[in-house]
């Protein structure tokens, strides 16, 4: 009996760790093509707050969930354009304009929601698409195939994007950009076209991530995120900027704070220590990051504007 | 025009004037090109060799001027339309992708034929195929990290092949390769203008233009000072036509008596930045009045012999002697004590600091000192008159003593930092590279000048990847490869030849390589 139960956590445990994970993989997924191509930005969790809220209110607004991610998406790529203006044509200091997009997001999306909303009022949340044939398996199927649509599009997004980095000629420019743009200017690929087209496909995950969020959680409300975006900065270097790697940092750390959540509800932790226990995924993933991150060199012209013969 | 039997010039550049802030790059220079030819463009450092390619490369546009293709004007506006034009350049640094294949170097850029999917196993094969045709060695899969600097280079000819460029522009290949890389590298330039492709040769190197090209266009302050045919001028015209008046191509150098080594150096082991050794187990020593030369291709542990010499790099094992005294290692400012001076590689990263200005930079070491500094105020009267003095004494040009130092040509900063160091009149000199990237005019003073400080009894350890300048300085020559000292030769028995294999790791009258030479 006690054996039953013990699975039963553990399952549910892992379940809601892959849920948890899945913001962050989308964010970081994101964050990480930008960065393959030399352009830092420290602005995804304004990114993710501004998608949530969007989704959000579109979602309350219409009841329409696709269209809350689309909204998400759109307000992203948008986001995207604009940080792609500012870092490509302006060369403005990618650190501080981050910042900048940081707060703004911040400010904006409660702004927004205090004076078209006011008081919170839940949304309908994503629907459980059980996978024919798989989500039946014992154990696994409940694990891995019983969530909503927008987990599996995230997992998904790892083989893919794998694929567009490594094996397409996309990818292979990201790659030549990052590290050498003038070798890749003078081969005559577009170094500004491309940084453009990867911050505003990698803002466009740091959107939907935040809708992805909202839409979860049914709710939104002031700096919803909680810092969300800037640990998924932190797993873009845990995850060496390979897509795969990056997965495994969002996995241990949803899991992780799956495994803290279970303990609070089952009692395991004293209420006083719970605050305490809350850290506990930051400080693994600080961890990890200490002892993954030092053996990676990041893109070398990760956060240098590119200039022609200067 | 030199039109011969009527044919049109495959590359015709009329009138291209180019300003930068403060100088004019290039002045109404004309060039021109012809079909299977190899044209040097000769010209000291800053004379606006790489801003003329640069230009026809479409990297900037010309503020006057024109591009002739075949006889039809043409406006290349960027690298990519260049190489739409069959015009490839090999850059001064490489334009290479060290976390990329050599493969994917190559196929950067160009459209895959699995769109969007990249074809590596195509460009592979094309790549073999290339290599076997014209000789270069490179194994496509390798990463571009991986390989030496002679590697680099076949990589950047292969990309040119590739693209099938029926001009080609390099632009001081030579810099950083050994004399053995530099012949094979000639033959391969040589069959490729057979095969009918027109190469622009960009050198400051005279006896290198004279060697390999059909034709020499001398540049000197951005104009054009002068066409030449190798058969009919000599070298020491090409070089007054480069600098504008005579110019002694190696400095006298009066023989000087041997005495007690001043520094000793003795079985130093140095780790390199990559956690392995880049030093292992050198020893040698220095008389005063003498120096020892030591030349090899760059990161064979020049630097890091040097850095550990200067207390700037802990070394693992070995002694540092300065006039006997053993000096505590891994300290700059004991090194600095007992009498040690030290001219950086990286003159603008270690040897001057680009923001503060002239009197600034001067006082770097001794702003301390009684006579420029009192109760932690500066004395700026005593201060500005000893950089008068100095500036007077080395030459250096500059505008008054607030210029920052960032503003200075190569060749001044280099006289500042050499008047900083030598004004201490040390024991014991350490200079690394010591005129690289510096116009022919400042590289004749700061030899003259190291020469002096010879006579005045200092050893000094000049490391240079300019075979002619260590041949033209040094009393005796070390070899340095893979952190080894290959040998240590008299001046008078040292040939290029000899050099130049033993730079290539290969020493005929020398025990194998693992074997690590007692002081002489
Ligand atoms: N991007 C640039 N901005 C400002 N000045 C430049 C730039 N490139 C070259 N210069 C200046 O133009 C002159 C010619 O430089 P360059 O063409 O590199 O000479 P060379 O290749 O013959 O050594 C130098 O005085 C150099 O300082
Ligand atoms: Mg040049």
């Amino acid at each position: 009996m006690s054996d039953l139960i013990n699975t039963t956590i553990i399952i549910a445990t892992v379940a809601s760790g892959i849920r948890l994970a899945t913001p962050f993989l989308l964010a970081s997924l994101g964050e990480s093509i930008g960065q393959r191509s030399g352009v830092l930005n420290l602005g995804v969790d304004g990114v993710m707050l501004l998608g949530a809220f969007a989704a959000y209110y579109t979602v309350l607004k219409t009841g329409n969930l696709f269209l809350g991610i689309m909204i998400g998406l759109i307000l992203g790529a948008l986001i995207g354009l604009f940080y792609a203006f500012i870092t490509v044509n302006l060369q403005a200091q990618q650190g501080v304009s981050g910042i900048g997009i940081y707060l703004f997001g911040l400010g904006m999306s409660d702004l927004l929601f205090q004076k078209l909303v006011g008081t919170p009022r839940p949304i309908m949340p994503f629907r459980i698409l059980h996978i024919p044939l798989l989500s039946d398996i014992p154990i696994i199927g409940e694990m891995f195939f019983d969530h909503s649509l927008i987990v599996y599009v995230a997992f998904l997004l790892v083989p893919l994007l794998s694929l567009i980095i490594n094996r397409t000629t996309y990818g292979m420019n990201i790659r030549a950009i990052g590290e050498n743009p003038e070798a890749a200017d003078s081969l005559g690929v577009s170094v500004g076209g491309i940084r453009y087209s990867a911050l505003i496909i990698g803002n466009m995950l740091a959107g939907l991530a935040g809708a992805a969020l909202a839409i979860e959680l049914g709710i939104f409300q002031h700096n919803l995120t909680n810092a969300m975006g800037f640990i998924a900065i932190a797993l873009v270097y845990f995850g060496a900027w390979r897509p795969l790697g990056v997965m495994a940092g969002s996995l241990v750390f949803g899991v992780v704070a799956a495994i803290v959540l279970q303990c609070k509800t089952l009692g395991l932790i004293p209420r006083s220590a719970s605050d305490l226990a809350a850290m506990a995924p930051a400080i693994i993933t600080i961890l990890a990051l200490v002892v993954v991150a030092n053996r990676f060199r990041q893109p070398t012209a990760l956060t240098k504007p590119y200039v022609r013969g200067g | 025009m030199m039109e011969e039997s009527g044919s049109v010039p495959v590359l015709e550049m009329r009138g291209i004037t180019k300003h930068f802030p403060g100088v004019v790059a290039n002045d109404n220079v004309s060039f021109n090109l012809l079909k299977g030819e190899v044209h040097a463009l000769l010209g000291e450092n800053g004379a606006g060799k790489s801003t003329l390619m640069k230009i026809l490369f479409g990297f900037y546009p010309p503020d006057a001027g024109q591009v002739f293709l075949n006889g039809h004007a043409v406006n290349l506006t960027s690298p990519a339309h260049a190489i739409a034009n069959g015009i490839c350049m090999i850059h001064q640094h490489f334009m290479l992708v060290p976390t990329l294949t050599v493969a994917e170097n190559v196929a950067l850029g160009l459209r895959s034929s699995r769109h969007p999917l990249t074809d590596l196993a195509a460009v592979t094969k094309r790549i073999q195929q290339l290599s076997d045709t014209f000789g270069l060695q490179v194994d496509p899969l390798a990463y571009v990290w991986q390989l030496a600097v002679g590697e680099r280079q076949r990589v950047e000819i292969i990309k040119a092949l590739y693209r099938d460029a029926s001009i080609l522009i390099l632009d001081e290949p030579t810099a950083v390769l050994t004399p053995k890389e530099v012949d094979d590298l000639f033959q391969i330039l040589r069959q490729m203008a057979e095969a009918g492709r027109s190469l622009i040769f960009i050198s400051h190197k005279l006896h290198e233009v004279m060697a390999l090209s059909d034709r020499i266009t001398v540049l000197r302050n951005g104009c054009v000072t002068g066409e030449a045919n190798p058969c009919d001028t000599s070298r020491a015209k090409l070089a007054q036509m480069m600098v504008g008046r005579e110019v002694k191509l190696a400095p006298d150098k009066p023989h000087t008596q041997i005495c007690e080594p001043r520094l000793e150096v003795k079985d130093l082991v140095v780790e390199g930045d990559r956690k392995t050794d880049a030093v292992c187990g050198l020893s040698f020593q220095i008389c005063g009045g003498e120096v020892l030369g030591v030349a090899g291709v760059s990161g064979n542990g020049q630097r890091e012999l040097a850095e550990a010499i200067c207390g700037l790099r802990k070394p693992k094992t070995g002694q540092i002697k300065i006039d006997g005294q053993s000096v505590p290692s891994g300290n700059a400012k004991a090194a600095r004590e007992a009498g040690l001076s030290y001219v950086p590689e990286e003159r603008m990263r270690d040897g001057a600091i680009a923001d503060f200005n002239i009197f600034e930079n001067f006082i770097l070491l001794n702003h301390g000192q009684k006579r420029f500094c009192r109760m932690g105020f500066l004395r700026f009267t005593p201060i500005h008159q000893h950089s008068r003095t100095l500036i007077d004494e080395y030459t250096v040009k500059t505008p008054n003593l607030e210029t920052p130092a960032k503003n200075l040509s190569g060749g001044n900063i280099q006289k500042l930092i050499l008047a900083r160091e030598l004004s201490s009149d040390p024991k014991v000199l350490i200079a690394a590279q010591p005129t690289r990237g510096v116009d022919i005019g400042a590289a004749e003073y700061i030899h003259e000048r190291l020469s002096h400080q010879r006579t005045n009894g200092t050893a000094t350890l000049v490391i240079s990847e300019d075979l002619d300048e260590v041949l033209a300085l040094s009393d005796r020559i070390a070899v340095m490869f893979e952190g080894r000292i290959m040998g240590i030769v008299n001046r008078e028995e040292a040939s290029r030849e000899r050099i130049g294999l033993m730079m290539a790791g290969v020493d005929p009258d020398s025990p194998p390589a693992d074997y690590c030479p007692s002081p002489e």
